[in-house]
């Protein structure tokens, strides 16, 4: 088992003629995952990468049966893309693009929040369901199918989670960025509760960061709800107040959302929090030892 | 992005939310020339001089000042303009005042008594909707409000759908305790105010003091905007406000090589790829007995190029003793990763500091042969853990 996506995800590529698209569906070709085919407007009726190219979303959906759709436009255009994801059936959306306008994603959250569709990101690696379903763009042979649960703000610090849980021989049911924006699609939170419910799953590891209160609101869930060992790091315990530290949602607000606030609601939340990242792979080996699984 | 309290009030001004006439000066003659203008426009007797820095508290560090007569307004303006202005939001050594912003004065005598209110508008991120943040006392701290009164601190939530609507502004002006004429004026200010926030893709407007004066205007007395930078492809009016003699110099050449570059006050340069994982570097550092001097992400390519305009950035900073380079490679390939440190190294040639390189990921074992065969003075690590200990030996 895994969450949100398996073998059986039919996927299509949003921006799929563009650079970064081309280069990623290959990768995910080559990964194994289900890509049924791509939209570029004004390409459609073409072929690229051995896959139908379509104008629209909705006859991509019609022709394909896709169900998830990944997202490399442009910023300027990609709160349009999501848009017509969701509203051309997709279940479930899936957004690399960085640096999407503030208030556009404002808007497209309160239009996902009246629509059957999951938004993954924007601004995020993607999710990968090793050994065969990757849809986004980090590096498919650090994972291996295993028991462990990985949530994560950041793309390459995900990977070097993924990394100590592979070498520690436990492995990922599935691995999720959430992204490092300030609105995001789907939450920490909600990553953590699909992961509970998840039977393969026996642990999660939950990679946050400073600012807002995605952490926090995980822990107290956890705290009431939680049935397996949760391993969190928390990065940016030296990054000054009031900076923007590269993600656009990591700044240190006000007292609650700095990373040793967070650190210590998750400690009293029953989290096994590690100070130091190099710690992520250890720590999940002890919390596992420890449980009553 | 941020901006002087003049720019935000020409941005607020175009939404038509009510601001008082102003206008910005270089030097104590420009600024008697536009409390004369000023005169001449709206009659005021009194005026108000600002330092234009981007650092609030700037009253208690002396950098606002009610000028009685022209020739106060030329004292002040020449104490101000030039000096290191500290607050609470500076550093010790201040920010150098470079202009002022010269204003009519508000606080007249009248039939009311004039009240300072708080007003913000920002993202509230458990939602993820833009809300309304006010309070009746306004003029102060606003975290010190909310720590001695929080009841006096309410909030609005606003449908992005729908926008602020009437019965919301209502309510807003209602809890202000506003009757009247001035009870009007906020309605048309709140409207107004929310256009501005969307339309300029603002992602903080903080309004402190709102000033209700003594014939019932509601006047923005202050104002902070800050614009979302991902917005600005458009609104190339708002980017030419950029102000760089605010930022610090080597973040302004940083980001003309679009690197994501913030100065601190450590002792080890780290370069990183991504953000968190460069935060994450930066702990590490710490835990490592160091104090990290940077944040940079070099981002996804992380070629020699980009290294080596990398390296050169830290390298300005002359309190760097060590450089951390923390790389995971994935579609990147460690080896090219490492080439292109060697190559950086060699290219700008007879780097004094220590540099540890950590390279994990595609080809990594490669890409470590490669640093240790270069004969540079450049240590490798696999783990993040051989990193840390790494630091903490060079340090000594």
């Amino acid at each position: 088992m895994s969450i949100l996506v398996d073998e059986y995800s039919k996927v299509l590529v949003q921006g799929f003629t563009g650079h970064e698209g081309s280069f990623h569906a290959s990768q995910m070709i080559d990964y194994g995952t289900n890509v049924v085919g791509g939209v570029t407007p004004g390409k459609g009726g073409t072929t690229h990468l051995g896959r139908p190219v379509f104008n629209t979303v909705s006859e991509a959906v019609k022709d394909t049966a896709a169900n998830v759709s990944i997202i490399f436009v442009p910023p300027a255009m990609a709160a349009d893309a999501i848009l017509e994801a969701s509203d051309s059936g997709i279940k479930l959306i899936v957004c690399i693009t960085e640096g999407i306008p503030v208030n556009d994603m404002v808007t497209v959250k309160e239009y996902l929040s009246c629509h059957d569709a999951r938004l993954i990101g924007p601004n995020c690696p993607g999710i990968i369901t090793p050994p065969h379903t990757k849809i986004g763009i980090m590096p498919g042979f650090i994972h291996q199918k295993g028991c462990i649960g990985i949530v994560s703000r950041s793309g390459t610090l995900s990977y070097e989670a993924v990394d100590q849980i592979t070498k520690v021989g436990l492995g990922q049911t599935t691995m999720i960025g959430v992204g490092g924006d300030p609105v995001p699609g789907t939450t920490i939170k909600e990553a953590v509760q699909l992961f509970m419910e998840d039977p393969e799953t026996k642990g999660i590891v939950m990679i946050g960061e400073i600012g807002g209160n995605m952490e926090t609101d995980a822990a107290y869930w956890i705290r009431e709800n939680g049935t397996k060992p949760v391993v969190s790091f928390i990065a940016g315990a030296t990054a000054p107040k009031g900076r923007t530290m590269g993600h656009a949602g990591a700044i240190v607000g006000g007292k609650s959302d700095t990373a040793e606030a967070k650190k210590e609601i998750l400690r009293e939340c029953g989290i096994h929090v590690v100070d130091s990242p190099a710690d992520l792979g250890k720590a999940m080996v002890r919390a596992l030892g420890s449980s009553a699984l | 992005m941020n901006l002087h309290e003049y720019q935000s009030k020409i941005i607020l001004k175009q939404y038509g939310v009510p601001v008082p006439e102003g206008l910005v000066a270089n030097t104590p003659e420009e600024a008697i020339n536009a409390a004369k203008a000023l005169q001449s426009l709206t009659g005021t007797e009194k005026w108000v001089i600002k330092a234009q820095v981007h650092a609030g508290g700037r009253g208690k560090g002396g950098g606002v000042k009610v000028a009685k007569s022209l020739n106060e307004v030329r004292q002040y303006a020449d104490q101000i303009i030039g000096m290191m202005l500290v607050t609470p939001q500076t550093s010790a050594e201040g920010k150098l005042v470079r202009k002022v912003y010269v204003e009519q004065n508000i606080f007249y005598p009248g039939p009311a008594d004039p009240s300072e209110i708080y007003l913000s508008l920002l993202l509230n991120r458990k939602s993820g909707r833009i809300i309304i943040m006010y309070s009746p006392r306004g003029g102060m701290d606003i975290e010190k409000v909310a720590e001695e009164t929080p009841d006096q601190i309410f909030t609005e939530e606003i449908d992005p759908t729908l926008g602020l609507q009437q019965y919301q502004a209502r309510r807003i002006a209602f809890n202000l305790n506003l009757t009247g004429e001035s009870y009007k004026n906020m309605i048309r200010f709140l409207l107004a105010i929310y256009q501005a926030y969307i339309k300029s893709d603002a992602t903080l407007i903080e309004i402190n003091p709102l000033f209700k004066t003594s014939d019932d205007k509601i006047l923005a007395a202050d104002a902070k905007v800050v614009i979302d930078n991902n917005a600005l492809f458009r609104h190339p009016d708002i980017a030419t406000m950029r102000d760089f003699d605010e930022e610090d110099p080597i973040e302004v050449e940083a980001s003309r090589y679009d690197l994501n570059y913030v100065k601190l006050n450590g002792n080890v340069g780290c370069m990183v790829n991504g953000a968190g994982l460069a935060m994450a570097t930066m702990d590490i550092i710490k835990l490592s007995g160091g104090d990290p001097a940077n944040f940079l992400d070099v981002g996804g390519s992380a070629n020699a190029k980009r290294v080596e305009e990398g390296f050169r950035i830290i390298l300005k900073d002359p309190a760097v003793k060590a450089i951390l380079v923390n790389i995971f490679g994935g579609i990147v390939r460690c080896d090219r990763v490492a080439q292109g440190i060697v190559d950086a190294c060699n290219n700008i040639g007879n780097i004094q500091v220590p540099i540890i390189v950590r390279l994990q990921g595609t080809n990594a074992v490669e890409a470590r042969k490669l640093i240790d065969e270069s004969g540079l003075k450049v240590h490798s690590a696999a783990t993040l853990e051989d990193a840390a200990n790494l630091v903490n030996t060079v340090l000594k």
